[in-house]
């Protein structure tokens, strides 16, 4: 290595210093805490801790509240990703015209991404709430649907994870309408017009054109997405406190770490173990996200 | 095989009138160049022939059809856009079919018919390829082949060949030429580069601003040119224009080539040498009259008698190679 070579890794090193600093900081050293704590149990009261070795990862795996929890989990990323998708491109596709006062759609659509969860969980509260909610006063639903009433979407073990989901899907549209609206607006209208002059239609110029051209943009949603109703643990915190128990039909693998009333209790040692299992599950997951669609993504030129 | 028929087309948008009142006959198989500055609107034009646009009034008709209210698909247009617009996700082979399994033809008719089209563009090693590995060239050429799978009766071209390095364009334009005489096609084709215009037109409509200001033959278009915009956009370096008055008595603007100017110890206009350039096939003295108005005189390689910059010359005019404008409208004035 010449001096010129040695001064120029000194200058990069320093450039690296800050940035290194904060992530040793928040990321690295609380990860590495976590995988730590993750073989231990703790106290609920005392917060004493003590090694119990690092088979506890495999022991909380294969407990039966951590499969279940898991299996939540899944249903609700099941439930809240392919039908977020679909509507984020449904109207970011109705609103990527041309017409007098789209602005005020888009602005509508958008709006989600500005209310936080809690805010949109409270607003579902309202709307679901069983005696006094908006929907327990339309008769012809309540008719159609008594669970409404009694005991409440969320109240009941069937329908409350639905009903979970359902604010979760509302209050991420804004988030895939932003995305994919901003795929769109990136196609080239070349592409559009060349179908349409050699006499493709509208649906033939959506799955030829658009819909391939979105394909990056429809990966990258789905990965956040999923990682995201992996990581949801507002809405059941407030909606639904990880119940309707005793069957637990919302405590998901977050709330199982974090929620209270769950079967673990206070103890900060379990917490941490499935903190880090579902990080590797994401992982993982994101990981077969990527190479499973990733080839047949169309990234363009 | 159609004629193409613009029967006084006006498109506005809004308040801008983009094509003003224009009529022009395209005869079938004729290769018809809309030539013109960016914003001349003569891509709306084109784009009014293909059905992507809509006229605000005047009829389009393809052979004796009005087609106006017909969808571009039932016109029987292909169009080639400057950007190509290809599939990026389509192989060359399924770009080319693209058209043809719109209209439903059959996987074998497709098939075969995309290999003749590759095969008339060379394109045969390329099927299997998708756009972003080919080369632009290519990727031309490829855009091409989907104009003529169909075996459209009116090609429309906007702007092809800009998106390629001056050699490649050069090529390309004679295959272009080639193409056509193969296919006896009507081809309309818009474009900026005069070169393009002089070298691939039967017929060349010149347009600015929305109004259509020559049609004709590439020769009658060089050598009688109806305004002072046509003279002065068709040349390189452009035609002179001298003020009324400044070469010869008289109200008329006086239009000279480059060409047709001399360089004399006296007589003439008097002006100024600014610069003398050396293109190295020729070179070009610019020169400026007394009241700033710039002339260029063409002068041969070899030339080993030029002035300097600023010394004061004498120009002088072929006297049968002058033309003469009105100075208030542009319009050319045949004085004999």
């Amino acid at each position: 290595m010449n001096s010129r070579k040695r001064r120029d890794l000194g200058t990069a090193a320093m450039m690296l210093l800050p940035s290194l600093a904060i992530l040793s900081a928040f990321v690295l050293y609380p990860l590495g805490r976590a995988v730590w704590m993750g073989q231990q149990r703790c106290n609920a009261v005392t917060k004493v801790c003590r090694s119990s070795g690092w088979g506890q990862y495999l022991d909380v795996l294969q407990s039966s509240q951590f499969q279940n929890a898991l299996v939540v989990t899944v249903k609700f990323v099941l439930l809240t990703v392919p039908v977020g998708l679909f509507l984020g491109v449904v109207l970011a596709v109705l609103a990527d015209k041309a017409i007098r006062g789209i602005g005020f759609f888009r602005t509508v659509f958008t709006s989600t991404i500005a209310t936080s969860v809690a805010v949109a969980s409270l607003m579902w509260l309202f709307l679901l709430q069983p005696s006094i909610g908006v929907l327990t006063n339309v008769p012809f639903l309540v008719k159609l649907f008594p669970v409404i009433k009694n005991p409440g979407l969320l109240q009941d073990s069937g329908t409350a994870l639905s009903a979970a989901a359902a604010s979760s899907v509302w209050a991420n549209l804004g988030f895939t309408f932003v995305l994919v609206t901003a795929g769109l607006q990136s196609i080239p209208r070349d592409l559009y017009e060349s179908a349409f002059v050699d006499g493709a239609g509208g649906f033939r110029r959506f799955t030829n054109v658009t819909l391939p051209l979105l394909s990056p943009v429809l990966l990258f949603s789905s990965v956040v997405l999923t990682s995201r109703a992996f990581q949801a643990y507002g809405e059941f915190d407030l909606l639904t406190g990880g119940g309707p128990k005793p069957q637990f039909s919302t405590t998901t693998v977050t709330y199982l770490a974090y929620g209270t009333g769950t079967s673990i209790g206070g103890d900060d040692g379990l917490k941490s173990t499935i903190a880090i299992l579902l990080f590797v599950i994401l992982l993982i997951l994101s990981a077969a996200q990527f190479r499973g669609f990733g080839k047949r993504v169309e990234y363009g030129n | 095989m159609a004629s193409v028929t613009l029967a006084s087309i006006t498109k506005k948008f809004g308040d801008t009138i983009a094509v003003d009142n224009v009529s022009i006959d395209v005869a079938d198989g004729e290769f018809m160049v809309l030539l013109g500055p960016s914003g001349c609107g003569k891509s709306t034009l084109l784009r009014m022939i293909a059905g992507l646009e809509d006229p605000t009034s005047g009829d389009v008709l393809i052979g004796t059809h009005r087609v106006n209210d017909l969808l571009p698909k039932e016109r029987d247009v292909a169009m080639v856009f400057q950007s190509y617009a290809l599939y990026p996700h389509k192989t060359v082979q399924a770009n080319i079919e693209f058209p043809l399994k719109v209209r439903g033809v059959s996987v074998a008719d497709r098939a075969k018919q995309a290999k003749d089209a590759a095969e008339l563009l060379e394109l045969t090693d390329y099927l299997k390829r998708k756009p972003g590995q080919l080369s632009g060239g290519q990727r031309q050429r490829v855009a091409l082949a989907r104009a003529i799978v169909r075996q459209p009766a009116v090609f429309c071209m906007d702007e092809p060949l800009s998106n390629l390095d001056a050699k490649l364009r050069g090529e390309t334009r004679a295959e272009l030429v080639a193409l056509h005489q193969r296919l006896k096609t009507t081809f309309v084709y818009v474009t900026h580069d005069q070169v393009e215009a002089m070298t691939m037109g039967s017929r060349i409509a010149v347009m600015s601003k929305g109004v259509l200001q020559q049609i004709g033959t590439p020769q009658e278009v060089y050598a009688k040119p109806a305004t002072t915009f046509v003279a002065t956009f068709l040349g390189t370096p452009p035609m002179n224009i001298f003020p009324a008055g400044s070469l010869e008595p008289g109200a008329m603007l006086v239009g000279v080539r480059p060409e047709h100017l001399t360089i004399a110890a006296d007589g003439g206009v008097e002006a100024t040498v600014v610069l003398v350039e050396q293109l190295g096939h020729e070179i070009h003295v610019v020169c400026a009259l007394s009241n700033g108005t710039k002339v260029i005189v063409r002068r041969p390689a070899d030339d080993d008698n030029l002035p300097q910059d600023g010394d004061v010359v004498h120009l002088q005019a072929w006297a049968h190679r002058r033309h003469h404008f009105d100075p208030d409208t542009g319009m050319r004035v045949d004085t004999e």
